[in-house]
C-alpha cells in the first residue's frame, strides 16, 4: 500500500503500569491510512490495555501517542472518537433488543427540525443503514429486526460498518474474529479489507496469526506486556508469526484448523511449511520460549534464517493428515 | 484459544428469522399483550353490566385509569431505562402535602406552592437518579430508602406543623380556582363530566410515545436500559439519561399529587402509600421488561386502563372488592409470562 504516507496514529515507547504490574512496556508501532496493523498476543499479553490506551480510556505512563504526527494526550473515549479513532469492542456495544437501524445510529442519531420539534430522522436512519451496509457488502434482510437475532459475524460487520460510516479514520477492532466460526471469521476479514480499501487505518487485535496474516500490512507482537517486534508484511512470514505467537506446542492444533480453511492457497502453503518445520524439529514441541526481556530482538533474528529456508522445502499435502 | 464452534448453525438460524412475517412482527410489539387484555376485560364487564357500558360509566372507570396511567407511563419510561422507583407512590403524597401546607398553613398562593412542590419533587428525583448512577447500586435499594424516608417525613412534618395527619382547607387559598381548573376540573361531554386528568393522561401517553420512538433521547432510553456499558461506549450519556428519567417520574408524581390535592382540597399524610407497586404492575402489563431496554408508553397507559376498568367493573357487578387483588396478581403473572416469551423470541439465535 502507500508506505510513504504519514502514519495516522503512531505509538512511541508506550508504557502503562497498574500499581506494581507492568501492563505495557515500551510499545511502538504505527497505523497508516489504507493499511491494517495487526496486534497479536496471547491472553494477558497486554492487548486490552493497548486498545484502551488507543481508545482514550487509559493514559500512557510513558511514551508518546501521535495523531497525524502531532503528540496528543487523549482525554477520554469521547476525545478519541472526536479525533476519528473508533473502537469496536468485543461486546460490540450493541443493544440486543434494539433494531439494527437504531443500533447503527446509536449515540449520533440524525435529526430533523429545530428546537422542540427536533426529532430523530427515522426514515433517513433506516435508509442510511441499508445503504451503508450494502456498501460494505453486508446483506441484512430487514433493518427493523433486533440486533439480537443477528449472528455473531453479522453483528460484527454491522459494528464495523457503523464505525466506518461515522467517519472513523482509525478503526480499532478488538478480537473481532475470536468468537466466530471459520466461515464467519472469513466474512469479517473481508469487511476489514473493505474498510481498509476505503482508506481507513485498521488496528486488528487478535490472537490468531492465520486471521492476521492474510489482511495485515504490519504486525505488532505482544507478550506479557512487551513487544516481540513490529514487522512490516515483507519482513515476516506466516510461519514465523505462528512460531512467535504460539510456540510449537500448538502447532498440532493449528494444523487441524488450517485444514478447514480449504480455499485459501497461501494458508495451505503455510500449513505445509508448518508440517515441514515440525518434521525438522523431530515432530515434538520445540524448546520452551525464552522469558520476555531476555532479548526479544535477538530471538526474532535467530529464527529468521530458519523460516527463510522453509518456502524452499517441498510442500507436504495436508491431505495425509485427514487419513489418520 | 482459536475457537471454531459449529459454523453451519448460524446461517440456518438467519433463514428462519427472515421467514418471520408481518403477523409475527406485529405480535412482538410490546403493547400488544396489554391491548388484547384491555379488550378482553372491556368485553367482559361491558357484557355483564349496563352501567359499565354507559357514558357515565366510561367517565367513572376512565378517572382512576387516568391518574394511575400518568404514573404508569413515567414509570414505564424509567423501567425501559433499566431502573425502578419505589418512592414514586409516596412522592405523590409528599408533593400534595407540600402544596397544601404552604397554601393553608403559610398562606401562600396555590400556584407558588405548586412551583415549590414541583421543585422538591424534581430534587427527590435527581437525588434518586444521582445516587443510583453514582453508586451503581440497584435502584430498588436506593429508592426503597427514599420511599421509607419520605414516608417518615410525610407523617413527621405534617404532625409537627398541623398537629394532625391531615391537611385540609385548600379551597380557601389564593389561586385555588385557577389551579383547580387546570388540574382537577371536569370536561362536560353531553351530560357527562369527564375528569380533566383523562386529557392529561392521553396527551402524556402520546408525548411519551413520541419521545421514545422519534427522538434521540428516546433511543438513549432504550440503550441505557438495554446495556448501559455498551451505550456509554458509543457516546450515549447513559447516566444523564437515567437521572432525567428519575426526574420524569418525580414530575409525574407531582402532577398526580397536585391533581389529587386540588380535587379533594385535602390530603392525608399517608397518601400514595402502596401505589408504587401498582405503577410497576401496570408498566409490566404494558409490556415493559423488568430488566430494561424494552417496553412501551402506550402499553403502560393500557395497563392502567385495565386496572381502572377492573376496579370499577367489580363494583358494578356487586362483587366484593377484595377480588380485585386476586385479579391483579393473575394479570401480573400472565403479563410476565407473555413478556418472557417475547424476549426469548427477540433474542433467539443471539450469539
Amino acid at each position: 500500500m502507500t508506505d510513504n504516507s504519514a502514519p495516522l496514529l503512531e505509538l512511541r515507547g508506550i508504557s502503562k503500569f497498574f500499581g506494581g504490574v507492568i501492563s505495557l512496556k515500551d510499545i511502538s508501532t504505527s497505523v497508516r491510512p489504507g493499511e491494517v496493523t495487526c496486534v497479536l498476543g496471547d491472553n494477558g499479553a497486554g492487548k486490552s490495555t493497548l486498545i484502551k490506551t488507543l481508545a482514550g480510556v487509559h493514559q500512557p505512563d510513558e511514551g508518546q501517542l501521535l495523531i497525524d504526527g502531532e503528540p496528543v494526550r487523549l482525554q477520554g473515549p469521547r476525545d478519541a472518537l472526536d479525533r476519528g479513532i473508533a473502537t469496536v469492542y468485543q461486546d460490540l456495544a450493541m443493544i440486543p433488543l434494539l433494531s439494527v437501524w437504531r443500533n447503527f445510529h446509536l449515540g449520533c442519531e440524525p435529526t430533523r427540525g429545530w428546537g422542540p420539534f427536533r426529532r430523530f430522522d427515522v426514515a433517513g436512519a433506516r435508509e442510511t443503514t441499508r445503504r451503508e451496509l450494502a456498501a460494505m457488502g453486508i446483506d441484512i434482510r430487514d433493518p427493523d429486526q433486533p440486533v439480537g437475532t443477528l449472528s455473531g459475524g453479522e453483528r460484527q460487520s454491522v459494528a464495523i460498518a457503523r464505525a466506518v460510516y461515522l467517519g472513523a479514520r482509525v478503526l480499532i477492532l478488538d478480537e473481532p474474529t475470536s468468537a466466530l466460526g471459520v466461515r464467519q471469521a472469513g466474512q469479517v476479514l473481508r469487511y476489514i479489507v473493505q474498510a481498509r480499501d476505503r482508506g481507513v487505518g485498521v488496528v486488528f487485535i487478535t490472537h490468531n496469526p492465520h486471521h492476521a496474516y492474510p489482511v495485515g500490512d504490519r504486525f505488532l507482537l505482544l507478550k506479557r506486556g512487551r513487544s516481540l517486534g513490529d514487522f512490516g508484511r515483507d519482513e515476516i512470514e506466516l510461519a514465523e508469526l505462528v512460531r512467535l505467537m504460539a510456540g510449537g506446542a500448538e502447532l498440532e492444533e493449528l494444523g487441524h484448523e488450517l485444514e478447514r480453511d480449504g480455499g485459501d492457497r497461501s494458508v495451505l502453503r503455510a500449513a505445509a511449511e508448518l508440517e515441514a518445520q515440525i518434521r525438522s524439529l523431530g515432530g515434538t514441541s520445540p524448546e520452551p520460549e525464552p522469558e520476555p526481556g531476555t532479548g526479544a530482538g535477538a530471538e526474532t533474528a535467530a529464527t529468521s534464517p530458519a523460516t527463510g529456508a522453509a518456502p524452499g522445502t517441498t510442500p507436504v499435502a495436508p491431505r495425509q493428515r485427514t487419513e489418520n | 484459544m482459536t475457537t471454531t464452534t459449529a459454523p453451519p448453525t448460524a446461517p440456518r438460524a438467519d433463514e428462519r428469522v427472515a421467514g418471520g412475517g408481518l403477523l409475527r412482527r406485529f405480535l412482538i410489539r410490546p403493547e400488544i399483550g396489554a391491548l388484547i387484555g384491555a379488550i378482553v376485560v372491556f368485553i367482559f364487564f361491558a357484557s355483564q353490566s349496563a352501567v359499565f357500558r354507559s357514558v357515565p360509566g366510561f367517565a367513572n372507570w376512565l378517572d382512576p385509569a387516568s391518574t394511575l396511567g400518568i404514573m404508569a407511563i413515567a414509570v414505564a419510561l424509567l423501567m425501559i431505562g433499566g431502573e425502578f422507583d419505589l418512592s414514586a407512590g409516596v412522592l405523590t403524597g409528599t408533593t400534595g402535602l407540600i402544596t397544601a401546607i404552604l397554601a393553608t398553613q403559610y398562606g401562600w398562593n396555590v400556584w407558588l406552592a405548586l412551583a415549590v412542590s414541583l421543585a422538591a419533587a424534581l430534587l427527590v428525583g435527581f437525588l434518586n437518579g444521582y445516587l443510583v448512577v453514582r453508586t451503581g447500586l440497584p435502584s430498588f435499594i436506593i429508592t426503597l430508602g427514599t420511599f421509607l424516608g419520605l414516608q417518615g417525613l410525610n407523617l413527621g412534618v405534617t404532625k409537627a406543623i398541623t398537629g394532625t395527619v391531615q391537611v385540609g382547607g385548600l379551597q380557601n387559598a389564593d389561586g385555588f380556582s385557577g389551579a383547580h381548573w387546570v388540574f382537577a376540573s371536569s370536561v362536560v361531554v353531553g351530560d357527562t363530566h369527564f375528569k380533566v386528568s383523562i386529557v392529561w393522561w392521553i396527551v402524556l401517553a402520546a408525548l411519551a410515545t413520541y419521545v421514545l420512538l422519534r427522538t434521540r433521547f428516546g433511543n438513549w432510553v432504550f440503550a441505557a436500559g438495554g446495556d448501559p456499558v455498551a451505550a456509554r461506549n458509543v457516546g450515549v450519556p447513559a447516566a444523564r439519561t437515567k437521572i432525567l428519567l428519575f426526574m420524569t417520574v418525580s414530575a409525574a408524581a407531582w402532577l398526580v399529587g397536585s391533581m389529587s390535592v386540588l380535587r379533594l382540597t385535602s390530603v392525608q399524610a399517608n397518601a400514595g402509600f402502596g401505589q408504587e407497586l401498582i405503577y410497576i404492575v401496570a408498566a409490566v402489563i404494558g409490556g415493559c421488561l423488568l430488566t430494561g431496554g424494552y417496553g412501551s408508553a402506550v402499553g403502560a397507559a393500557l395497563g392502567a386502563l385495565i386496572f381502572g376498568m377492573t376496579a370499577q367493573g367489580i363494583v358494578y357487578l356487586g362483587w366484593d372488592a377484595d377480588w380485585f387483588k386476586l385479579f391483579l396478581g393473575a394479570m401480573l403473572l400472565l403479563a410476565v409470562f407473555a413478556n418472557r416469551a417475547v424476549r426469548s423470541y427477540a433474542e433467539q439465535s443471539r450469539r
